[in-house]
C-alpha cells in the first residue's frame, strides 16, 4: 500500500498493516529469552537487564528459566564439550519459534580457549545461530544491539514463499542430533547439517598468502 | 621453622622414612621436602598433630609431569688409538625415567606460619603411578586428588571416592601430560598463525 | 536419575548411589547443570528422602578450560588476560596474585605508588564482589530481583571507575610483574573519592533492607552450619572460614603488598551459619571502606613500574615459587614451577571456590532443598575458578 495514503489514513485514526507485519510484531516485540549463563558472559547479560542498561523494554521481560517456555537463548559464555549435549538437548526442548544469539568470542569460535582440549569450537557447530555478537565480554550495549538485529531479523521474515523461516516449514527440522561423550572427543565432532565450513573462502586467509608462514 | 629440623623430627619419628631436601633455584627460597610414599601418610599425621608445628591446612596440591630426559654427558675412556694407549673423551647419552609428582603446600591456621612443601613421587609414568592419598590428614586434598588423577593419572590409593571431576567419566585420556595430543578440530580458522596454521593447513589441503 | 529425554536411551545408567534406602523410596535428583540458581553450569546430585537431602554430590568441570594447558604454551605475560577469566567478578585480584606469584618467583621488587593502586583496586573489587553476592543470596531466597538491582547499581560506578582506568569493565588485565600497566587518569582518585564516600549510605540502606528483616532471619539463622575444626580440616578459607570463627586472613598473616600499613579489623562469626556468612561479607565491606580511605589519603606520587622489569624477553631462572592473596572468595594462590624457558613449566591455580565445595555436602545434609539452595550461595563459587 502506497506509504502517503497509509500515513493520512492513520492521521485519520485508521490503522492499515499486512497480516505479515502484525505477526511479525507482535512476535519481536516480547521475545522472551531463556536464562541461559554460562561464564563471564552472563554476568554483562545480568548486567544488561540490570536498572542501567535495561532489556526489558525491549521485549524481553521475563528471562524464563524452562525452556519450553523461552523463544531465545543466549549462548553466553564458553561452550565446553562437556557442556555441549545438555546445550543441544535444551534448543532441542524449546518450542518453535525459536532463535540463537551467540554472545561472546568463545560462543562464536570458541574464543580465547581456542586451543582447549575441552572446548567446543563455537556453538553452531551444532545448533543454528542467528546472531553474533564479538566481544570479549561484549559490552550491555552489544547486547542490546544484538536484540535489535534479532527483531530486525524477525520482522523480515515472510509468512509464506520459499524464504519462510524454519518455524512455518514443515519440512526443516527443529531437533538436532545430540553429541555423545566419546574417548577422545565427542562423538560427532560436529553437525555438517548445521555447520557449514566456507569453502569460497580461503580459511586460512588473513587477506594474504605468506602470512604466518615463517 | 626450618626443613632441616622438620626433616629430622620426622625421621625420629617416623622411622624407615626417607627424605629429602630439593633446593629451589628461584628468589623465592621455598625449598621443598621429599617423602618416599610407603610413610607419607604417618609423616603427613605428625606434621599435622605436632605442637610445635600444627600444619593443619593443607592449601594446595597440584600434579607435575616430568618427562624421560636424554642426559649426556662426558667421560674419559681409555682406548686404542693407532696402537697407543690414550684418554679421550666420550659423549655417552643416557635415559633419566620421568615421573609423575604430587606437590602439596601445608599451612598451619593455628600457628600462622609456612609454607612448608611436600612431593610425592612416582617410579615412572607409565605402570607404576600409585601414591598414598593424604585425604584421610587432610580433607581439602579431596577434590585436588581426584583433579590430579583425572588429569595426570595417578592413582591415589586410599582415596574415599577417586573418580573423574573435571573431565567426562567415559573420556580416556589424562589431558595435562606433557605428550597428550588433542584432538584435531582446527578445520576453520580465520587467523590461524604458527602452529595452528599447520593444523588447519592439513584439512585444507 | 530424573533428567528430560528428547532422545531415546540405550546405554546404560550409572550405578546410583541409593543403594540401602531403607525408609520407603529415596530420590535422586540432578539439580543442574542448566538451573537458574546455581551461579553458572554447576550440577548437585542430591539423593532427597521426601524434601530432605540425604546425600549430595557436586560434579563440575562444564567450563573446564584448560587454563593451565594454555599457560604453558604461552608466555607468562599472556597469561595475564587469562587469569581475568578465572574468577571473572573479581579480575584485578586475580592478576594481582598472579603478578604476586611471578614476582616472588623472579625476585623484583613493586614501587610504592603501585602498591597503592593494587590495593585500592583490590578493595573496590571486593566491595563490588560481597554487594552481588549478598544481592544473590536474596535472590535465591526468592526476593526475586529487587536487592540485586540495588547491588548491581552499585557495581555499575564501580565498573565504571574501572573501565577508566583499565579500558574494560570486567576484564581488566591491569597488573603486570614489577607493578601496573599505566598511570591513573587524571581525576581518577577524585572520581573514587565520591565513590567511596557515597559507600556507607548505600550499605546502611542495605542493611534496614535486610538485617533485621524477619524472613532473612526466619531463612538464614541456623541453616548451614559449618563447624571450626571441619573449615581448617577441608581447607575452607575467605568469608567462609571467617564466619566459623577461625581469625585467618590472608591479608594480616603473609602481609603481602603494603597491607601492614592499613588500620583494619577482621571480622568473626560465631555460629558459622548463613547469617553469619552474610554479616562477615557485610562487616568487609565496611572495613574494606575503612582501609580504601586510608588509601586514598596516603597515596604517593612516583613511578608505577620497576625500572628493572623486562617486559620482553622475561626468562625467570628456574625454580618454583607459590604466592597467594586474598581474593574476595578465599585463599587464591598460583604455583609457578620455571624451567628458565620464557613459557611455565607448570602453572598452577589453586582456586579458592573449588576448595569451599570440598564441604557443601556436610553443610547441607538434613535440610530441605530450598536451603541447600541458600547455603550454595553463600559458598560463594565461581565456576571459572572451579573449573579453569
Amino acid at each position: 500500500m502506497d506509504q502517503k495514503v497509509k500515513i493520512e489514513l492513520s492521521q485519520q485514526g485508521i490503522v492499515t498493516t499486512t497480516l505479515e507485519e502484525l505477526y511479525n510484531w507482535g512476535r519481536k516485540n516480547s521475545v522472551w529469552p531463556m536464562t541461559f549463563g554460562l561464564a563471564c558472559c552472563a554476568i554483562e547479560m545480568i548486567a544488561t537487564t540490570m536498572a542501567r542498561y535495561d532489556l526489558a523494554r525491549f521485549g524481553a521481560e521475563v528471562f524464563r528459566p524452562s525452556p519450553r517456555q523461552a523463544d531465545l537463548m543466549i549462548v553466553s559464555g564458553t561452550v565446553t564439550k562437556k557442556m555441549a549435549p545438555q546445550v543441544v538437548r535444551l534448543y532441542n526442548q524449546m518450542a518453535e519459534p525459536k532463535y540463537v544469539i551467540a554472545m561472546g568470542a568463545c560462543a562464536i569460535s570458541g574464543g580465547p580457549f581456542k586451543q582447549g582440549y575441552n572446548v567446543l569450537k563455537g556453538i553452531d557447530r551444532y545448533i543454528p545461530v542467528d546472531v553474533h555478537i564479538p566481544g570479549c565480554p561484549p559490552r550491555p550495549e552489544a547486547l542490546i544491539d544484538a536484540f535489535m538485529t534479532l527483531q530486525r531479523k524477525i520482522d523480515e521474515q515472510a509468512l509464506t514463499g520459499p524464504n519462510k523461516p524454519r518455524h512455518l516449514d514443515p519440512d526443516a527440522p527443529s531437533e538436532f542430533i545430540v553429541p555423545r561423550f566419546g574417548a577422545h572427543d565427542l562423538d560427532p565432532p560436529n553437525n555438517p547439517d548445521v555447520w557449514h565450513i566456507l569453502n569460497n573462502v580461503d580459511s586460512c586467509a588473513t587477506g594474504k598468502d605468506d602470512v604466518g608462514e615463517d | 621453622m626450618m626443613l632441616e629440623k622438620i626433616k629430622t623430627d620426622i625421621e625420629a619419628t617416623v622411622p624407615g622414612c626417607l627424605l629429602e631436601i630439593i633446593p629451589n633455584g628461584s628468589p623465592s627460597g621455598q625449598r621443598s621436602l621429599l617423602i618416599e610414599p610407603s610413610h607419607a601418610v604417618a609423616a603427613a599425621r605428625f606434621l599435622r598433630d605436632n605442637a610445635d608445628l600444627r600444619l593443619d591446612y593443607c592449601s594446595n596440591v597440584s600434579g607435575v609431569d616430568w618427562l624421560d630426559t636424554e642426559i649426556s654427558e662426558k667421560v674419559t675412556v681409555k682406548t686404542l688409538v693407532d696402537g697407543v694407549e690414550q684418554e679421550i673423551e666420550e659423549t655417552r647419552k643416557r635415559r633419566s625415567p620421568g615421573h609423575l609428582e604430587a606437590i602439596y603446600h601445608l599451612y598451619s591456621m593455628e600457628k600462622k606460619h609456612g609454607p612448608v612443601i611436600l612431593r610425592l613421587r612416582t617410579e615412572n609414568r607409565t605402570d607404576k603411578i600409585h601414591l598414598p592419598s593424604l585425604t584421610p590428614v587432610w580433607r581439602s586434598a579431596e577434590f585436588q586428588e581426584r583433579e590430579i588423577f583425572d588429569l595426570y593419572g595417578i592413582i591415589f590409593d586410599g582415596h574415599p571416592d577417586l573418580r573423574r571431576i573435571l573431565m567426562w567419566d567415559e573420556f580416556e585420556d589424562h589431558p595435562m601430560r606433557k605428550d597428550y595430543v588433542e584432538p584435531d578440530d582446527y578445520e576453520y580458522e580465520p587467523t590461524a598463525h604458527d602452529d595452528i596454521l599447520t593444523k588447519a593447513k592439513q584439512h585444507n589441503a | 536419575m530424573i533428567r528430560a529425554i528428547t532422545e531415546p536411551i540405550d546405554e546404560e545408567l550409572p550405578p546410583s548411589f541409593t543403594d540401602g534406602g531403607d525408609e520407603g523410596e529415596l530420590l535422586e535428583i540432578a539439580l543442574g547443570p542448566h538451573h537458574p540458581s546455581t551461579h553458572g553450569v554447576f550440577r548437585m546430585d542430591v539423593v532427597l528422602d521426601g524434601e530432605r537431602v540425604v546425600k549430595l554430590k557436586p560434579v563440575f568441570g562444564y567450563l573446564h578450560r584448560n587454563h593451565e594447558k594454555i599457560a604453558e604454551t604461552a608466555s607468562y605475560l599472556s597469561s595475564m588476560p587469562y587469569t581475568d577469566r578465572l574468577d571473572y567478578m573479581c579480575s584485578l585480584s586475580n592478576n594481582w596474585a598472579y603478578a604476586l606469584a611471578v614476582e616472588k618467583l623472579a625476585g623484583l621488587q613493586v614501587p610504592e605508588r603501585a602498591e597503592y593502586i593494587r590495593v585500592i583496586t583490590a578493595e573496590l573489587t571486593r566491595l563490588q564482589n560481597h554487594a552481588s553476592t549478598i544481592g544473590f543470596l536474596t535472590q535465591e531466597m526468592g526476593a526475586s530481583g529487587t536487592p540485586l538491582m540495588y547491588a548491581f547499581r552499585e557495581r555499575e560506578k564501580i565498573l565504571d571507575l574501572f573501565e577508566s582506568l583499565t579500558g574494560s569493565r570486567m576484564m581488566c588485565n591491569y597488573m603486570r610483574f614489577g607493578g601496573c600497566r599505566v598511570e591513573l587518569p587524571s581525576g581518577w582518585l577524585e572520581q573514587t573519592r565520591k565513590v567511596v564516600g557515597a559507600f556507607p549510605r548505600f550499605l546502611d540502606e542495605y542493611e534496614q533492607l535486610l538485617t533485621g528483616n524477619e524472613i532473612f532471619m526466619a531463612r538464614a539463622q541456623g541453616v548451614g552450619v559449618l563447624k571450626k575444626e571441619l573449615a581448617i580440616n577441608a581447607g575452607v578459607t575467605g568469608p567462609m572460614l571467617r564466619a566459623s570463627g577461625v581469625n585467618y586472613d590472608i591479608r594480616k598473616v603473609d602481609k603481602y603488598g603494603i597491607y601492614d600499613r592499613f588500620d583494619f579489623k577482621i571480622p568473626l562469626g560465631e555460629h558459622g551459619d548463613v547469617y553469619d556468612r552474610y554479616m562477615i561479607r557485610m562487616l568487609e565491606m565496611r572495613e574494606s571502606l575503612k582501609i580504601l580511605n586510608q588509601a586514598l589519603r596516603d597515596i604517593p606520587a612516583g613511578p608505577i613500574m620497576d625500572a628493572k622489569a623486562k617486559i620482553r624477553g622475561f626468562r625467570p631462572l628456574a625454580g618454583e615459587a607459590y604466592g597467594r592473596i586474598e581474593s574476595p572468595k578465599g585463599e587464591l594462590g598460583f604455583y609457578l614451577i620455571s624451567d628458565g624457558s620464557p613459557n611455565p613449566y607448570r602453572y598452577r591455580v589453586r582456586p579458592p571456590s573449588l576448595i569451599n565445595l570440598t564441604v557443601l555436602e556436610d553443610m547441607c545434609r538434613g535440610y530441605s532443598v530450598a536451603d541447600t539452595i541458600v547455603i550454595f550461595g553463600t559458598v560463594d563459587i565461581v565456576l571459572g575458578e572451579v573449573d579453569r
